[in-house]
């Protein structure tokens, strides 16, 4: 019928476009991953890549298609795709305005635990010298409440901070009183040894949520967390337990810390989760700051070996999904926020800029404050590089101005950084200042050399391919991208 | 399938002009409000004076009778509370109905779209008339009404007068939500998007299709260039301004291949939307024109169906699939199956007959069922 015009009367007339940024990196021989500064992204063959860069690509090729449609590219179709892309990189970049949302109070660095990889605990009576003291509190709560943030979450640590309980109280109800419209929660971060009924009760009354440490099956947890009486495991369930059973389900949260020990048992270690009902596991990183500063071991091998690792449970946990078990891995989880919505997970290791200091801070027991956890940790290693002042005697702009926080930011921000300003994964990736000082002595280390930036290429581009091959994979990633609980 | 429209019989009309009419069996209206209803006579036995006109669907013959319109027996359904239009010529239309939850007004049949399936073929007269009884009838709708529903062609051509039209239903009929189908274009305007906005209305949603996330694509659906730039941007316009928008997505042979894509691209760019619905091709206007181009079995894009519906799922957005038959659906899609075809009458067809879940199926459009539907229909047993 004459009335209707045929589609080609709405193409575009003149085969003619203006490429958008985009980056590009080789998955293979044949398929290249393109991404732009939102973080969409899609595999073209390497000939389209260079057709595409060329101008030659033909408007009515599917690639053109996904590509347009994806805000690579504009043509006299259509202009629509950079007001897209602004909305979704304001909303990116966002959460640098609302500023420090996470603030860390090391209420004492007393432990009943003796954990080797464990950098900062003391075994000691010694409170005085150990505990952080109400005046310290005071301050760091000041501070705390300065943050522009909406959203304040104060997560209590240690040491053991359970082993001060009475500071926990004093601080929940002094923030509690002191804030005017902030919204806050609170964590404490236990080994839930010390977890008692009357502590469970403060909690319901003040909705604290509890995260616990769970290394995996008895034999391994009680090798990686040593305490008197070698009963690290059994205390952990019972506390889950009664956690929950005070709590609810969801009010205790897990943490794993992979070692030695734990490579090559991934497996039962997913399991373990599983069989204390969490939804979930955060198969973290080797954590370079203990054995390996130290000791120098830290080599290319237990990388590679936390890569095998690490993908052996992400492959267990796609395939417990595929028989209904419903289970993710946080780590890819935080990744696919970012490459599949416009969401900051905030995540302070994959934050580009960094979110040292102006993601989560650390008020320590001695009121010395640190840029991030691994911060504290080197300065117990006698590194005060991210040490940023003391609650005592500095004031908040002292603090949060300081150039030992704002030059790391600064100098490490991934998108003018040699490598990653060219890197495709960029938009997934992060900075992480403090790391990169720790191994290579400045904040940005040689990323070709640098193991942070291999394990996470080597994991981006699994994961692109892998949900490339399978349309489940796909579907079950982008619902691990939603809200990262 | 209820007819709309009719002509009387007979009719004894000394109407001047068109009027709308709430229709009434009592007899005893107070005389103030009387000329506002149409008295549906039993027999003479109710008749009184001095109601704006007087229907029945049986003879009744009463002398010195004004306005009298001896309606066909298709419209008995017509009943206490609904709402009529009579034209001098003895055509009656209905246009509310008390017992439907979804009562939908015609503003008008201009369109600057010319969808391939469109169920209303634009036409090119001024029918503003159409908005004037829109009007009025807001003032006959009971309050206690839930929800109207305003369509086009499209609503927003007249500007200004679409926005009063908004604005009026929120003063006048306070708790009653409202849909309206729209494109979406108008609003790429800033200016009419913050007037629209400035009505403040608790619940009016602006239903906007999105055929495609290839704007070539689109723009050829709705037979028009710039469509998918400026409905887009019309969208994101109404967003800023914190409106609610619904996006509708007719699923057929010209929208099906790029479905999935299309809604990883909402997902994407238009999370922020408050639903969107998946709809099956209704058999009317230009569908029929265009069925070789439209077609498809609903049976064939099962698959691709659930793959859209779990791609919005799964970022939360809130998502419906209309016009679709049980049988040819994926279980997967069941949580977001809208039994919806008409408020009027769901029509089935002999395979029907033996099905387990008819009281859960939507079933057809009568279009669908007289013109074309899937091979794959099949009871479940
Ligand atoms: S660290 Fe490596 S993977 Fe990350 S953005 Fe830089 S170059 Fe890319
Ligand atoms: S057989 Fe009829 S009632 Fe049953 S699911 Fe199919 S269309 Fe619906």
């Amino acid at each position: 019928m004459s009335k209707f015009q045929p589609i080609e009367f709405y193409k575009n007339k003149k085969n003619e476009y203006s490429l958008l940024p985009f980056r590009f990196e080789p998955l293979s021989e044949v398929n290249y991953a393109v991404t732009n500064l939102v973080g969409e992204h899609l595999i073209i063959p390497r000939e389209t890549l260079e057709d595409f860069v060329k101008h030659k690509l033909d408007s009515s090729s599917p690639h053109y298609i996904n590509l347009r449609a994806k805000h690579f590219l504009v043509d006299d179709k259509t202009q629509i795709a950079k007001e897209l892309l602004s909305i979704k990189l304001k909303t990116k970049y966002r959460v640098l305005s609302e500023f420090t949302g996470l603030h860390i109070f090391v209420v004492s660095l007393r432990c009943e635990h003796s954990c080797p990889y464990c950098q900062v605990s003391r075994q000691s009576d010694d409170k005085i010298k150990f505990d952080m003291s109400t005046d310290i509190a005071d301050k760091s709560i000041d501070l705390a409440l300065r943050s522009p943030s909406k959203n304040i979450k104060i997560e209590f640590q240690g040491g053991e901070p359970l082993l001060n309980f009475p500071l926990i109280k004093y601080i929940v109800n002094a923030a509690k009183s002191k804030q005017k419209e902030k919204n806050l929660s609170f964590v404490i971060a236990t080994n839930l040894a010390l977890i008692t009924e009357e502590i469970l009760l403060f909690c319901k009354q003040h909705g604290i949520l509890i995260s616990t440490s769970l290394d995996g099956p008895k034999d391994i947890h009680n090798l990686n967390r040593p305490r008197p009486g070698g009963n690290s495991y059994e205390k952990a369930v019972e506390g889950i337990q009664m956690v929950r059973a005070h709590l609810g389900i969801d009010a205790v949260s897990a943490l794993m810390t992979t070692t030695k020990n734990s490579l090559g048992r991934v497996k039962e270690i997913i399991d373990e989760y599983l069989k204390f009902s969490f939804t979930g596991i955060f198969l973290r990183p080797l954590s370079p700051y203990g054995f390996a500063l130290k000791t120098k071991t830290y080599s290319a091998y237990d990388a590679n070996k936390w890569h095998d690792f690490y993908l052996e449970g992400l492959e267990y946990i796609i395939d417990l999904n595929k028989t209904g078990v419903k289970f993710r891995e946080y780590y890819t989880s935080t990744i696919l926020t970012k490459i599949f919505t416009s969401q900051e997970p905030g995540y302070v290791d994959l934050m580009s800029p960094s979110g040292i200091g102006i993601g989560a801070i650390v008020y320590n027991y001695d009121g010395l404050v640190y840029a991030s956890d691994e911060s504290r940790m080197l300065a117990e290693m006698g590194d005060t590089s991210f040490e940023l002042g003391n609650v005592l005697t500095n004031s908040y702009e002292d603090i949060f101005l300081n150039p030992k926080l704002l030059d790391p930011i600064e100098e490490s921000f991934a998108f003018s950084v040699p490598m990653c300003n060219d890197c495709a994964f960029e938009t997934y990736c992060g900075a992480d200042p403090v790391f990169h000082h720790a191994i290579y002595k400045d904040f940005v280390g040689r990323k070709p050399e640098s193991e942070f930036c291999n394990r996470n290429m080597k994991i981006f581009k699994y994961l692109i391919e892998r949900m490339d091959s399978e349309p489940y994979i796909k579907r079950l990633f982008m619902s691990w991208a939603q809200s990262n609980a | 399938m209820l007819k709309l429209h009719g002509s009387a019989i007979s009719h004894d009309a000394t109407l001047m002009q068109r009027g709308l009419f709430i229709v009434t069996k009592k007899s005893e209206l107070p005389r103030t409000i009387k000329s506002k209803y149409a008295l549906l006579l039993d027999n003479y036995l109710n008749y009184e004076e001095g109601y704006g006109a007087y229907i029945s669907f049986s003879e009744v013959k009463i002398s010195n009778i004004k306005n009298y319109f001896y309606l066909p027996k298709e419209m008995d359904y017509l009943g206490e509370g609904d709402i009529i239009r009579i034209e001098p010529s003895g055509r009656i239309n209905s246009l509310f109905r008390i017992n439907s939850s979804h009562n939908t007004i015609l503003l008008t049949e201009q369109c600057n779209h010319y969808c391939l399936m469109c169920s209303q073929p634009p036409k090119n007269i001024d029918d503003s008339w159409l908005m004037d009884d829109a009007m009025a009838l807001l003032d006959l709708i009971p309050r206690e009404t839930r929800n109207i529903g305003f369509s086009g062609g499209e609503p927003t051509l007249y500007g200004d007068h679409f926005i009063d039209l908004i604005n009026k239903t929120k003063l006048i009929l306070p708790n009653t939500t409202v849909d309206v189908l729209s494109n979406g274009r108008a609003f790429s305007d800033s200016i009419f998007t913050s007037k629209f906005a400035a009505i403040n209305h608790f619940d009016c949603v602006l239903g906007i299709p999105i055929y495609s996330d290839d704007p070539a694509r689109h723009d050829y659906v709705v037979q028009s260039k710039g469509a998918f730039d400026e409905t887009i941007l019309g969208i994101l316009n109404l967003k800023k301004y914190q409106q609610k928008v619904e996006i509708r997505i007719v699923i057929h042979k010209q929208t099906i291949d790029r479905l999935v894509q299309t809604c990883e691209f909402i997902a994407s760019n238009l999370l922020f939307v408050d639903h969107v619905a998946l709809m099956g091709l209704e058999m009317m206007g230009f569908t029929r024109a265009n069925l070789d181009q439209l077609w498809i079995d609903p049976f064939e894009y099962k698959d691709i169906l659930s793959e859209a519906v779990d791609v919005l799922t799964c970022y939360g957005i809130n998502t419906s699939v209309y016009n679709h038959q049980l049988c040819v659906i994926n279980d997967d899609v069941l949580p977001n199956y809208k039994k919806s075809i008409s408020d009027w009458k769901n029509e089935y067809v002999d395979q029907c007959d033996s099905c387990l879940k008819k009281s859960e199926c939507g079933g057809f459009f009568s279009s669908s069922k007289m013109y074309r539907y899937s091979d794959h229909i099949k009871a479940i047993i």
